[in-house]
């Protein structure tokens, strides 16, 4: 049976290791999840078409290098409903989401732009709020919004407002940061509660008459990855901002980036009360829940006590816990130490993140 | 094969006998509770809930019998490993 | 959380493990089946088989209500979904089951007005609020969700709300239990029995198997501590030479079950003659439709469905993993053809079901991850 059982496993690696390929017709809500079919979409039909090694490296931000410069340019779009939810609105978010992906690649983020889906209808005091707090957040983040755009589209068509940012920062630490330079023995931190956006804004939306005292996380992380580096720059391998799809994505991203495996401890995931309460009684993992104000590093050991102390004395960290250790093998696998005990697999996300009956 | 939470009765509606305001760690609810005998459930009680209705009302004494003989066994186990430590120490 | 999480204490969980291990007769192999996939689902989330000796072995059962949904019955669900003026409503765990010809959301993706609710209530909600439409509620589950069902079509009676109707799948868990006992390929020492339908039904229905088939049941909760004592209490009747029907989860399951349930249910749903479940084949009085005082609320004579049955791909042994006689990666499309992201059988889809909560958790070769975190 062990023989089989082996041979069985050889054969699902090997499928799994296959060209991508998106099987579906139609694209389906899943493939816009952050989970396995986002994945499948980017690399089988993106990555195909513009095929460049910046973009292929799959990392938050492209790493640049123009004209003597070393940058980071990214970009991303906001489609959140509701468009104001407890602790944010779809304006901050859009400055934040981009300066997080800028932050976390190590760059100091410098200049914005902003293009801006409208529906017909919309409130002009609600675009105006928005505008003005997307201001807000790009001043407390110390960036300048430097372009933009307009489009309005008929009613029906666009949930309000959609917004997409693109980001420019400037790499100015001499070396690159990445999580694929994870290795063996390093550890895993989480700069603190994770799953408060997306249960903040699950329960706002309020198709499943939910209350609970929840607010979203969003943040720039710009000042925290500061101090973080300025503790322990030499031994950060490498940062990610946990977005869709939650903290158990990135942990496979760095699982699949080095080639090696994430082992976490379940008990050490800070996780808020009304998070974990939501999350029972929906049937859904805090560990796929996103998040739009945490990051996830890599660390030496021999730097994670400064690294955790410097995420400490942060507001924005004060929760932040090591929460894993990376293992050599077997490569591209995250493994959870449950709080029960046991032990098991935490995949990629397939499909949405649903709320189960059983 | 159906997923039940506990939850704790927080609030009866007076207007709507079927109802009751739920919390699970902190998260609310309003639950469906006409499936339990009536006057059956009051504020302080834990319900178990599925699809929004209250399935049983939890009954505190068994649960407290049955962590109570957990922690029997857990604490028969600990003093049989530290017994068995003390006695191989060479 | 109360009622969580005292029971998931690791170092009680170990002292369990002892007395099971304790309790096992050297060079016997035990095999229980545990019937409800929320059980399944547990064992994998908390990665329990780590407590048991290799000479104890759990089943995975036919228990999990989105994996024994006939794939015609996915189909006609979306035959009524295509229709402009209907709005058809179900739990997320039904969204990915696919049918003849794509899941619900393929369909909705192709333009059908499909949308997930908490609970049945939520649909009532949305029928309410969309008196120019036709709510359907497609309604899954054993005897834990059927009451559910039943409360919210006395509702849309009472209120008369006449654009709400029941497209009904419920099923009910005895049927499938004898099933399995029936089947020529099964030896089974015992059972973990499905601690919520008991909820509803109380114990006493499962008394046959211990009567007539001779093996030992016991109600189990859902936190991993509950499995690994009714584990424990099954061993102490093997080892007793004992062969009952005991209730480990007695602190939401009262013996003789929910009362008020059970009325609520015989007033709203009944037996039909028979029922298709996927893997098992057709069943006897195993799954409920509305009566005929509710029948105005019945989506089947509502709406004209295909009702054709489609025969599983030939590839899938979904039937065999839900009788419990293949392990999911003994499948011989398992992790290849079939995986969560592609399933050819419902058992992959289901977090519940064997197939996915295997994949998913444990696709690992378990010495070697006890190796990996004991570093």
């Amino acid at each position: 049976m062990t023989a089989e059982l082996t041979e069985v496993l050889d054969r699902i690696d090997r499928t799994r290791r296959a060209r991508p390929r998106v099987r579906e017709q139609r694209l389906t809500m899943a493939h816009g999840a952050g989970g396995k079919a986002t994945q499948t979409l980017v690399e089988a039909v993106f990555l195909e078409a513009f095929d460049n090694p910046e973009l292929n490296a799959l990392d938050d931000a492209a790493a640049l290098t123009a004209g003597g410069a070393r940058l980071a340019f990214t970009t991303d779009s906001y489609v959140v409903k509701p468009l104001f939810f407890p602790g944010g609105d779809i304006g901050d978010l859009a400055v934040n989401g981009t300066v997080n992906d800028l932050a976390v690649a190590g760059a100091r983020p410098r200049f914005l732009s902003a293009g801006f889906i409208l529906e017909e209808g919309l409130p002009v005091a609600d675009l105006t709020r928005i505008v003005a707090s997307m201001g807000a957040a790009a001043r407390a983040a110390g960036v300048s919004i430097v372009a933009g755009d307009t489009k309005v589209v008929p009613r029906g068509l666009a949930d309000g407002c959609y917004i997409t940012t693109a980001g420019v920062g400037v790499r100015e630490h001499p070396r690159d940061f990445g999580v694929h330079l994870a290795r063996p023995g390093d550890l895993v931190l989480v700069s603190g509660p994770i799953g408060d956006h997306g249960m903040t804004v699950l329960v706002a939306r309020g198709d499943l008459d939910l209350e609970a005292d929840l607010r979203s996380d969003t943040a720039a992380l710009t000042g925290l990855v500061d101090d973080l580096l300025a503790a322990a720059g030499e031994g950060v391998r490498g940062m990610r901002d946990a977005t869709r799809g939650g903290v158990a994505t990135i942990l496979n991203e760095i699982a699949r980036a080095a080639g090696v495996t994430v082992v976490v401890d379940e008990s050490a995931v800070p996780v808020r009360a009304g998070v974990r309460g939501a999350a029972e009684l929906l049937g859904i993992d805090p560990l796929y829940v996103a998040c739009e104000g945490r990051l996830v590093a890599v660390v030496a050991p021999e730097h994670a006590a400064a690294a955790l102390a410097a995420l400490h004395a942060h507001p924005l960290g004060d929760q932040a816990a090591v929460i894993g250790r990376i293992d050599p093998d077997p490569a591209e696998l995250v493994l959870l130490r449950t709080r029960f005990g046991g032990t098991r697999i935490v995949d990629l996300l397939v499909g949405d993140p649903l709320p189960r009956i059983c | 094969m159906c997923l039940g939470i506990p939850g704790e009765v927080v609030e009866l509606h007076a207007d709507r006998p079927d109802l009751a305001q739920v919390d699970v760690s902190g998260v609310r609810r309003a639950i469906n509770i006409g499936l339990l005998e009536p006057g059956e459930v009051g504020v302080g009680d834990w319900v178990l809930i599925h699809v929004g209705f209250a399935l049983s009302k939890i009954d505190e004494a068994e649960a407290k019998a049955a962590m109570e003989f957990l922690e029997s066994i857990g604490q028969a186990y600990a003093d049989e490993l530290a017994a068995l430590q003390s006695s191989t120490i060479e | 959380m109360r009622f969580v999480d005292e029971f998931r204490n690791a170092e009680q969980a170990r002292a369990l493990a002892a007395r099971i291990a304790a309790r096992c007769e050297p060079g016997r192999h035990y095999k229980f089946m545990e019937v409800c996939g929320g059980h399944t689902h547990t064992i994998y989330q908390h990665g329990l088989e780590d407590y048991l000796p290799e000479s104890v072995e759990l089943v995975h059962g036919p228990g999990c209500p989105v994996c024994v949904i006939p794939m015609g019955r996915v189909d006609d669900a979306i035959a009524i979904a295509r229709r402009p003026e209907v709005i058809l409503t179900s739990f997320g765990d039904m969204m990915r089951v696919p049918g003849g010809d794509g899941s619900f959301l393929d369909a909705k993706a192709a333009g059908a007005d499909i949308r997930m609710v908490y609970s049945p209530l939520d649909a009532l909600k949305l029928a309410r609020a969309h008196p120019d439409r036709e709510v359907v509620f497609m309604a899954i589950g054993f005897e834990t969700t059927a009451p559910s069902t039943a409360v919210t079509v006395r509702r849309a009676a009472a209120e008369g709300l006449a654009n709400f109707s029941v497209f009904c799948n419920h099923v009910t868990i005895i049927p499938a239990i004898k099933a399995i006992l029936d089947s020529p390929d099964q030896r089974l020492d015992g059972f973990l029995g499905p601690g919520h339908v008991s909820t509803v039904i109380g114990c006493e229905p499962y008394r046959f198997i211990a009567e007539r088939y001779g093996k030992p049941l016991v109600v189990a909760g859902f936190e991993p501590l509950d499995i690994l004592h009714s584990i424990d209490m099954l061993l102490a009747q093997l080892e007793q030479g004992r062969c009952e029907i005991e209730n480990q989860y007695s602190r939401v399951v009262p013996w003789d079950g929910n009362l008020t349930a059970l009325k609520t249910l015989a007033d709203v749903l009944e037996l039909r003659p028979f029922f298709e479940w996927r893997g098992l084949g057709f069943i006897a009085h195993s799954a409920l439709k509305l009566t005929e005082r509710y029948a105005a609320f019945d989506a089947e004579r509502r709406f004209a469905v295909p009702g054709v049955r489609v025969a599983d791909p030939k590839s899938c042994q979904c039937g065999e993993v839900l009788k419990g006689v293949l392990k999911p990666y003994e499948c011989k499309v398992f992790g290849t053809a079939c995986t969560p992201e592609t399933p050819i059988g419902t058992c992959m889809v289901s977090p519940e079901g064997a197939c996915a909560a295997y994949y998913n958790f444990g696709r690992f070769h378990r010495q070697r991850l006890l190796e990996v975190t004991a570093r």
